[in-house]
């Protein structure tokens, strides 16, 4: 589920914020131990990218409302190109392509910090739920 | 990986307790696993590090993505028996109900075995089965020495 600023899940894993702009946000995922998938290299698992690259569509689709509103993701599709590089810092940039009156189109793309080449890219698609955020 | 290379040898299927607890990652979801009817089912018991979504409070839409795809790897482990982990490729994850605070099931299913390739799907529940709250589909890359 996408939508708060930051969410209880990305606090435990030490992410940071590091950019938040209407339709466009960036988070930054420090390597640690708890994110390893594969205990023998070291490479972080595929489920953590998963996790981050769907948050920053959320908080992309987030940031372009001007009021508040709940939303739900309806699907999600990732793309893994390479492992990300054990003991690197993950980046995370979310970017909301469109929105409609009930649905919102985000992508995302995750790479390793000071570097060019995507880990995973995302594309991810939302609806608006009735109910309305305190 | 180690202990998948040691249950080949020693000519028996890996324990799927002792795998998840050697993956930082699910052990950090808090991801268990047991093997019914010679299929692998993952247990995911509710905590607060899983939540995405404090006002309802919902589970995070990335760690349904992470039980699922766990599933996926598992389960291809499990049937394919390979002293590797598979790489995931590509997965598309649907979502079908909210994650609710509470308990949470995933199996999965080969639906394609090909030499190098596998396309399986994942399917995730809490209280009833029947009413699965999110899926998901995705290629998985086998380990290249095993083919």
């Amino acid at each position: 589920m996408a939508g708060g600023a930051r969410t209880p899940f990305a606090n435990a894993l030490g992410a940071e914020m590091v950019l938040v702009e209407p339709g466009r946000v960036r988070i930054r995922l420090p390597y640690s131990e708890r994110l390893i998938g594969n205990p023998d290299t070291g490479v972080v698992h595929g489920g953590a990218i998963t996790a981050f690259l769907d948050q920053s569509c959320g908080m992309a689709v987030g940031s372009t409302l001007k009021e508040p509103r709940s939303f739900a993701t309806l699907d999600l599709r990732i793309d893994y190109m390479k492992p990300a590089k054990p003991g690197e810092s993950i980046v995370f940039e979310g970017e909301c392509i469109k929105l409609t009156r009930e649905i919102a189109f985000a992508r995302a793309r995750a790479f390793e910090e000071g570097g060019e080449s995507s880990i995973a890219i995302a594309t991810a698609t939302f609806m608006f739920t009735q109910t309305t955020v305190p | 990986m180690e202990l998948l290379a040691r249950a080949i040898r020693e000519g028996r299927k890996p324990d799927m307790a002792e795998l998840l607890a050697a993956v930082p990652y699910c052990a950090h979801l808090g991801i268990t696993g047991t093997v019914e009817d010679d299929r692998v089912l993952l247990r995911m018991p509710f905590g607060e590090h899983l939540i995405g979504n404090p006002v309802l409070p919902a589970l995070h839409g990335g760690v349904i993505g992470s039980l699922l795809e766990t599933a996926a790897l598992v389960t291809v482990i499990w049937e394919t028996g390979i002293s590797a982990l598979p790489k995931p490729v590509d997965i598309t994850i649907d979502y079908l109900r909210s994650g609710r605070p509470i308990t949470s099931f995933a199996r999965a299913r080969i639906a394609r075995q090909g030499r190098r390739v596998v396309n399986v799907h994942s399917e995730m529940w809490q209280d009833d089965e029947r009413r699965p709250i999110a899926g998901l589909r995705g290629h998985l890359l086998l380990p290249r020495t095993e083919t």
